[in-house]
């Protein structure tokens, strides 16, 4: 008798109520709250708000815990929850000129005006592992800290843009396209590539993003600036027609800087890959501007022909939510289609064999 | 009783409108893929979210919904999905395939012939048929604005000269209504002859790469084949251990350490519906 | 004052839509839509009921009578346009716009296409027209009163440039009747 797949029902339930007791783990430990997670493994939740595309640091830290610590299961659960969520409208253009810098570096100064701010960078760590955190410790000392200056930080692409060095982006009024509500038509717009990227998985932009590097889309990128801190975000309600405020959040924004040729109607000079996403997430803002100035190769008359330079390429693929829905759906039954493969194959062999 | 907090149907009522104009464009172009603002659903894609999206855009309070998966209604993720629509809908469930309004199947068409008045909702991975010839959306889209489907037809015709037969045995090829080259989604090709003339509407939906089709009932749906190689859908040449059908389409189990292998019946509401054999007779 | 629109949205809207559903798959044949308590003339039921389940923000709509904008703008928040080739769904209450000005779709896209909800005198079936395509098994037959009188050349040079082309919806009090694109008319004979 077929039994394999009878008691479906049950077997599911059995499953979630095992999965609901691995989560907890062992009883005799304290329980981990949603806030630890959400202070004590700060970075996951930035991940997941970035890659979940929802600025929430609670609900992202809900996700982690439920998801216990897969953080591509977490961005999943954060961006079906969001897909519910009621649209009141768009912010108004965030501006990362005015952010409160945490952190703020060049690599292509010694130095400029507002100065280089490493902040919490696990930069210069020694990656020892310490064990004085795997047991409890005392109250953290604060870390020492500097009255803020005062003085603007001025964007390294605009020192370089004043000297006419920078090549001036098109700039755009254009509502900008919603790849969540509305399928791409390829070509896309760069601001559709933006958001893609923005969503898209930090391991797979990392990947891109090192293959332009290793010669896969010749790219010689500096990186002008990155940094890191609350910038504020507005909102003009259409009945007041004025913009209000609606609070801070944190966001990690880095400028490649690329050498380029020019072309014959163009002097050479240089050209930028933008990088921006929710929360601390350097690693993921950098692949993305090295990943943002492949794919502008093709506006800059450059070759077309790498990876990070396809614009199919590199958005039918960047989504984790998508890319892991269809490379985990293999483990869905498909014994319809195996059994049909087993016909052929043997009926292959019968005529191979005459 | 649905789920509290959630709209009838799980989405929201200007996404159901967006797909169902979608779905109308689908029925007014046979075969072509209309593209559509998919939502992110909480199931995962490759579960079956077009699918979803499209039954949860058509579905209403005197629906009866069955759900199958490899043609079972028991394989978890129809127990899954069929759970899903009963929380955000709560209609009728059945596992009897005439008795069901809206059947959504994954990889397979029931044995049963459809009627009118009933919707067959297929979930699809992938709905471009060419894409492994060539896998660029842009270019696919061009092919079909021309009918050029001449890469397809190499395809097969080298299959034939290499191999003296078409390799691909699911999800082969169809022409809709002698236009467009359509993914009937991953059904085996034993499957394929029950789409044409089909009484029934069929609607497919793919989530992850965010496009509806459909074949409105009585289509003609052609599986791509040459005069002197015409298609030929094929199933195991044995019975049902359970039924003794030798016309359904059947999955083979091994039963031992040996590899003796036994068939069932891959619809099991057919098989269920048939006298079963007597014990001796296996 | 704004007349109501579906009593239950979400049930309302799902009950239309699948007359419309079945009607567009079942070319020429006659479904009745549930009854609208008030549709704002000179809108009868089913075309009204039709744009209350398909139109929205995102579907610029022509209106060829001004009386029921407020309503329209009220409960679909669509926008207007004022030429029928920009519009997604192009209502016609009295005189057919022609055919060949609406949008019609591209080769590579043709699902961008307007849909022409046409409201006539009336629709009767099993007479008239002789109906073949898709959707239908041998033939179906409809007779409809009230379309200009060339409108069978309008429609083959409309079907005969398929994939791109108009569908129409034509609407009689609490009924409608479907044509695709794919469906060919010919003169009762």
């Amino acid at each position: 008798m077929y039994v394999a797949v009878k008691g479906g029902e049950r077997a599911i339930g059995n499953a979630h109520a095992w999965l609901d007791e691995a989560r907890r783990g062992d009883p005799a430990l304290p329980e981990l709250s949603v806030e630890q997670v959400e202070q004590q493994l700060g970075l996951a939740v930035d991940r997941v708000m970035a890659e979940g595309s929802c600025y929430d640091r609670g609900l992202a830290a809900l996700a982690v815990k439920q998801a216990r610590g897969d953080l591509i299961e977490a961005a999943f659960l954060l961006r079906a929850y969001r897909t519910t969520l009621a649209r009141f409208g768009s912010s108004e253009p965030v501006e990362t000129g005015a952010m409160r810098i945490q952190r703020r570096i060049s690599a292509t100064y010694k130095d400029l005006p507002g100065g280089q701010v490493l902040g919490p960078t696990f930069d210069y760590t020694h990656r020892l592992l310490d064990f004085a955190l795997a047991a409890e410790r005392e109250a953290v000392p604060p870390a020492p800290e500097a009255p803020a200056d005062p003085a603007p930080m001025p964007r390294v692409t605009e020192l370089l843009a004043r000297e006419g060095l920078m090549r001036r982006d098109a700039t755009d009024d254009a509502e900008p396209p919603d790849l969540t509500r509305d399928p791409p038509s390829f070509p896309v717009p760069r601001a559709a590539w933006l958001q893609a990227l923005a969503r898209g998985d930090e391991g797979f932009l990392l990947g891109l993003g090192y293959s332009t590097q290793r010669g896969y889309g010749n790219s010689h990128p500096f990186a002008g600036e990155i940094r890191m801190g609350e910038v504020t975000v507005e909102f003009t309600p259409p009945e007041l027609g004025f913009a209000i405020e609606l609070g801070e959040v944190v966001l990690t924004e880095c400028q490649m800087v690329n050498q380029f040729a020019g072309s014959k109607s163009e002097p050479p000079q240089f050209t930028r890959g933008y990088g921006l996403v929710f929360g601390h997430g350097e690693r993921k803002a950098m692949a993305m501007a090295l990943v943002d100035r492949g794919l502008r190769s093709a506006e800059l008359g450059e070759p077309t022909d790498a990876p990070a330079q396809s614009q199919e390429f590199v958005l039918y693929h960047c989504d984790n939510v998508e890319a892991t829905g269809f490379v985990e759906h293999l483990k869905l039954p498909h014994y319809v289609d195996f059994q049909s493969e087993l016909e052929k194959v043997r009926a292959l062999r019968r005529e191979a064999g005459r | 009783m649905t789920e509290a907090g959630y709209n009838f149907g799980y989405l929201d009522e200007n996404t159901k409108r967006m797909i169902r104009r979608a779905l109308l464009q689908a029925v007014a172009l046979p075969g072509y893929q209309v593209p559509f603002g998919s939502r992110e659903m909480p199931l995962p894609y490759g579960w079956g979210t077009g699918g979803i999206q499209v039954t949860a855009s058509i579905i209403g309070a005197d629906d009866t919904l069955k759900v199958i998966d490899q043609g079972a209604d028991d394989t978890t993720n129809a127990v899954s999905i069929r759970r899903f629509f009963n929380r955000v809908t709560g209609v009728a469930t059945t596992d009897r395939t005439a008795e069901a309004t809206i059947i959504q199947t994954r990889h397979r068409v029931p044995e049963m012939t459809l009627r009118e008045g009933q919707v067959l909702v297929y979930q699809v991975p992938m709905p471009e048929p060419l894409f492994r010839l060539e896998p660029r959306v842009a270019e696919t889209k061009r092919m079909h604005a021309l009918a050029d489907y001449g890469l397809m037809h190499v395809k097969l015709y080298e299959d034939i000269a290499r191999h003296g037969a078409v390799t691909t045995s699911y999800n082969y090829p169809v022409l809709v209504n002698r236009r467009y080259l359509m993914s009937p989604s991953p059904i085996p090709a034993f499957d394929n002859p029950k789409l044409d003339r089909m009484p029934a509407l069929q609607l497919f939906g793919a989530g992850r790469e965010k496009r509806i089709y459909a074949v409105p009932p009585y289509t003609e749906v052609k599986s791509l084949d040459f005069e002197d190689h015409p298609f030929k859908p094929a199933r195991a040449d044995a019975a049902c251990v359970i039924c003794g059908s030798r016309a359904s389409y059947l999955d083979e189990l091994i039963v031992d350490d040996g590899g003796k292998r036994h068939f069932v019946c891959s619809d099991t509401d057919y098989c269920a519906s048939r006298p079963p054999l007597q014990e001796a007779a296996e | 004052m704004i007349s109501a629109g579906f009593a239950d949205p979400a049930q309302d809207s799902q009950r239309s839509f699948r007359a419309v559903l079945e009607a567009i798959s079942r070319p020429g044949r006659i479904f009745a839509l549930p009854p609208l308590a008030e549709p704002p003339a000179p809108l009868r039921g089913a075309l009204a009921s039709v744009l209350l389940t398909l139109a929205d923000a995102d579907t610029p709509v022509w209106l060829d009578a001004a009386a029921p904008l407020d309503w329209l703008r009220f409960h679909c928040g669509c926008p207007v346009v004022a030429q029928p080739g920009a519009a997604r769904f192009v209502v016609a209450t009295g005189a057919m716009p022609a055919l060949a000005g609406l949008a019609r779709g591209t080769e590579e896209e043709p699902h961008l296409a307007a849909t022409l909800l046409l409201q006539v005198a009336s629709l009767r079936a099993g007479e008239g027209w002789r109906l073949t395509g898709p959707g239908i098994e041998r033939e179906h037959r409809l007779a409809v009163a009230g379309l200009p009188a060339d409108f069978l050349a309008q429609w083959a040079a409309n079907a005969a440039g398929f994939p791109r082309g108009v569908d129409i919806v034509l609407c009689a009090g609490d009924s409608l009747a479907c044509l695709p694109r794919t469906v060919r008319i010919e003169e009762a004979g």
